[in-house]
């Protein structure tokens, strides 16, 4: 036995420990307790995967039925594969990294070991989700990476738009979990159990389905969930706003780990998609209207953290559109590598607003670069590993979808292109504005700690190089070999996409300061529609959340609630008192009239004994 | 007596029904006292009436069924009737003691 | 002979009833109601209960009726006032009551079998001996839960009626 379930034990015992004594311990416990629950997670998953060898079958470890119930019987059981193992090591790792990073970040803020016992509790679910062997196992982890989602974005809870953020993003979740919850359903109507092995063994021997059928529908529910979780198109509306949380937690949770928990579902689920290509081309469809439509968004935000939400939403794109394209190795290689440079890119960022003491509007910065020097540095390894920029992380992962779309579909892959374009435009217009020009604001810039800028460091080195782990070969036995690079131009011409975007983008903030707002101008209407994000959070607001709000304070809170309920319930209690107050005439206090009503009873009763065949 | 007795001595025998029909009679006047009297005494002696009728009531049908045990029923009640005269009066003592009247309408007390 | 007897002995009955309810001096009403069980006895007596007319007469008539004449001149009890009319109750009540009597004779009539007689020693079986055998052996708990219901009356009546409550 390897002890699976240490790893996710202990980031258990951190929380315990922090939520129950964190208020009477001093900051130096806090922190050994937090980061060493994590690190030591870290160390326990690189000796188990030393441990267990070569991985070319799963290796499951059972613990104990949770449910057994008529013909369903599911176990709390630990499966370690090749996939999980890549998502363990970057949840892990990364989270490592920015627990040490939060030390530095969170240790002038109110509630310092509340936010390390919420953050170890996320840990500790992620991991439930990554290690489960089954998917009502997953599902706990889904959900209880949500709860922290929504406890980590509400952390500054007096803040009424940190807390509407925190709401918005369980709800939208939960809708999200609902078309997953139906999935599961499903699956266990069809297959008769939730564990891996067997629905997947099951689902192999079925026959490719030509059209929809149920199998397309299981999948379809199945991304619907994931679209929750993941931030796809229609449920992505939350992560913007999920922005309000500490800066740590934007990386953790809504860069790294849970956002990338709907790839991996979808990962998982790969059996079930191959036999199901009509979703399959639903995930790809979702996942590159998705990378589009945010990255149109992130052109136009002033606020930097909201810019690298849509980038989030973008890149997320990306990895549905490789799993949509079957690449699904391509997609799991790009969340490791986007789990770097994006957690580099909010930490960095987190950095940049510690220097500025809080300021977050990309038009109150500028010409920062000599004065936090360390953190200059990091955020542009991150920005041209994001634009794809060979020979850095993310050239290699982008590269591997945008072929894999290619051989699916070429528009896809123009598409594509554009997007990546666009992409290295945003990034880099967020880089110029916070760092070139003059400076426009009036805090004094300081450069950060080194307990902050360290694990910068590591992340730019994985940015850079991180591109060199080939995740792909390590995937094939899961999910087939990774397609050879067929045309040599597709890659000069994504490569020459990126360059474009970085130069526009130079253009348009370093050389012509004026030209952006001339071109905004000249777009005019066009423009103001895609600051606003599409109006999207409005047409949502009037087309659901008013309509079911009105509907339940009218119909269901006064009409059924007050009127219906209530009414029942007084209305007993009213009539009681109606025929008391008549039965009352009937005591009188004299003698006399009870025993009159006596004899009216008693002719009763002869007549009833009567009439009803009693008296023969 | 001689059989030239001026009045029929032997008149035929009465059916059993009218033994019945006498009770009922009684125990109607009962109700009819225990309702239009005001003197609580009075009312007492009604039911005393009432429990008369059913005592005849019972030796009547004892006599149908000629079996001993209406007879003992009937002495049942009448011991009931006893305990309850002596306790019922004992009471009308003691309401006269506090209200000074036995008029059955003024002690009205337990109304609602 | 027992037809002339029951009818005198009846209309006795009714009789003094009718005066129990109309007459307006309790004393009136008590001494009528003695007369009421005088007659009863007879007609016990010509049902073939011998025993019972005894207890009627000696417990009844002697004992109880003697208590209430006793109460009555304890309490003063003088003649009834004539109340004021109330018309409505007696026009609810008298129906009332001629309901009564004649649903009881209508149920009689078609239960009675028409042929039965009552003859004066038509039933032995309620001698003093008879009654005596049954109350000792198949009666016998109520024969005793009622001597305890008595020995209660008594103490109610005691502690009821003393002097200081």
């Amino acid at each position: 036995m390897h002890q699976l379930w240490l790893i996710p034990a202990l980031p258990l015992a951190g929380f315990l420990l922090l939520g129950i004594f964190g208020r009477r311990l001093s900051k130096p416990v806090i922190n050994a307790a937090a980061i060493g629950s994590v690190v030591l997670a870290f160390l326990w998953v690189v000796k188990t995967l030393y441990g267990l060898g070569a991985l070319d079958q799963p290796y499951v470890e059972r613990y104990f039925t949770w449910i057994a119930s008529g013909t369903l019987n599911v176990g709390f059981d630990f499966a370690v594969d090749r996939l999980s193992a890549v998502m363990l090591l970057i949840v892990t790792g990364v989270g490592a990294l920015i627990h040490i990073y939060a030390i530095g970040y969170m240790s002038h803020e109110g509630g310092y070991y509340r936010f390390f016992a919420y953050l170890n509790l996320f840990m500790f679910f992620m991991l439930t989700l990554v290690l489960a062997a089954n998917y009502l196992l997953l599902f706990v982890g889904w959900e209880g990476v949500g709860l922290c989602s929504y406890l980590l974005i509400g952390f500054y809870f007096l803040k009424r738009s940190a807390t509407e953020a925190g709401k918005k993003a369980f709800v939208v979740n939960r809708i999200g979990d609902f078309g997953f919850s139906l999935g599961m359903f499903l699956i266990v109507a069809q297959f008769g159990s939730l564990d891996f092995q067997t629905v997947f063994a099951k689902v192999a021997g079925l026959p490719v389905e030509k059209g929809p059928g149920m199998l397309a529908i299981i999948c379809i529910l199945l991304l619907f969930g994931a679209c929750g979780k993941s931030a796809q198109i229609p449920l992505y509306v939350w992560l913007p706003d999920a922005m309000e949380g500490p800066t740590p937690v934007s990386a953790l949770i809504h860069a790294a780990t849970m956002v990338t928990a709907g790839v991996y579902m979808v990962a998982r689920s790969a059996v079930l998609f191959n036999h199901a290509p009509a979703a399959l081309e639903v995930v790809a469809y979702v996942g590159l209207i998705t990378a589009v439509l945010a990255a149109t968004i992130g052109l136009t935000q002033y606020d930097i953290k909201k810019v690298f939400a849509y980038s989030t939403i973008s890149q997320l794109g990306y990895m549905f559109l490789a799993l949509g394209c079957g690449a699904y190795s391509a997609g799991v290689f790009h969340i490791m590598t986007h789990a770097f440079f994006k957690a580099l890119l909010f930490l960095g960022a987190g950095s940049v607003i510690h220097a500025l003491s809080g300021e977050q509007d990309l038009r109150l910065m500028g010409g920062l670069w000599k004065k936090i020097p360390v953190t200059f540095a990091v955020l542009l390894c991150a920005s041209v590993a994001i634009a794809g920029v060979p020979p850095f992380s993310g050239f290699h992962s982008k590269d591997a979808i945008l072929l894999a779309a290619y051989a699916h579909a070429p528009w896809m892959y123009w598409v594509g292109v554009v997007t990546a374009g666009l992409t290295a435009f945003y990034v880099f217009r967020a880089f110029f504005l916070c760092f070139f020009g003059s400076y426009r604001g009036d805090a004094h810039p300081h450069e950060s700690p080194w307990i902050i800028t360290a694990p910068l460091g590591v992340l730019a080195l994985l940015s850079l190089g991180g591109g060199y782990i080939d995740v792909p070969r390590f995937l094939s036995p899961v999910f087939g070999e990774p397609q050879a690079v067929q045309n040599e131009s597709l890659v000069y011409i994504s490569v020459g996409a990126a360059l474009a975007g970085i130069f526009v983008a130079w253009l348009f903030y370093v050389a012509r300061p004026g030209l952006a707002e001339s071109v905004a101008g000249a777009l005019g209407g066009l423009y103001r529609l895609v600051y606003n994000k599409y109006f999207v959070d409005e047409a949502y607001d009037a087309l659901i959340v008013n309509p079911i709000v009105d509907g339940s304070r009218t119909v269901l809170w006064r009409g059924v609630d007050a009127g219906l309920i209530d009414g029942a319930v007084d209305g007993a209690g009213s009539a009681s008192r109606f025929i008391g107050g008549v039965l009352r005439l009937m005591q009188s206090g004299y003698i006399r009239r009870y025993a009159a009503w006596v004899v009216v009873g008693s002719i009763l009763v002869i007549l009833a004994v009567r009439f009803a065949g009693g008296a023969r | 007596m001689p059989n030239d007795f001026p009045i029929p001595l032997s008149a035929p025998a009465v059916p059993l029904a009218w033994y019945l029909i006498l009770s009922a009679i009684l125990f109607t006047l009962g109700v009819a006292g225990f309702l239009f009297r005001r003197n609580i005494i009075t009312v007492f002696m009604s039911i005393e009436l009432m429990l008369n009728a059913v005592n005849l009531t019972f030796v009547t049908f004892s006599y149908r069924l000629k079996q001993v045990d209406g007879h003992i029923f009937s002495f049942f009640v009448m011991v009931v009737a006893a305990a309850e005269a002596a306790v019922g009066l004992a009471i009308i003592l003691t309401v006269f003691k506090n209200r000074s009247t036995l008029e059955i309408d003024e002690v009205n007390s337990m109304r609602l | 002979m027992d037809g002339l007897l029951f009818l005198t002995f009846a209309a006795i009955a009714v009789g003094c009833a009718i005066n129990l309810v109309l007459q307006t001096h309790p004393i009136s009403s008590a001494l009528s109601l003695v007369g009421v069980m005088g007659s009863l006895t007879v007609l016990y007596l010509l049902l073939g209960g011998e025993f019972i007319a005894a207890v009627q007469l000696i417990v009844y008539a002697g004992a109880i009726m003697v208590l209430f004449i006793f109460v009555i001149m304890l309490l003063n009890a003088g003649a009834e006032k004539r109340p004021t009319r109330r018309v409505v109750a007696l026009w609810v009540s008298l129906p009332l009551l001629f309901t009564l009597i004649a649903l009881a004779a209508i149920l009689i009539e078609s239960q009675a079998p028409e042929t039965e007689v009552v003859r004066f020693g038509g039933f032995s079986g309620g001698s003093a001996l008879a009654v005596g055998r049954a109350l000792f052996t198949s009666y016998l708990l109520p024969f005793e839960i009622t001597s305890i219901l008595i020995l209660i009356a008594i103490l109610g009546a005691v502690v009821l009626a003393r002097k200081e409550i």
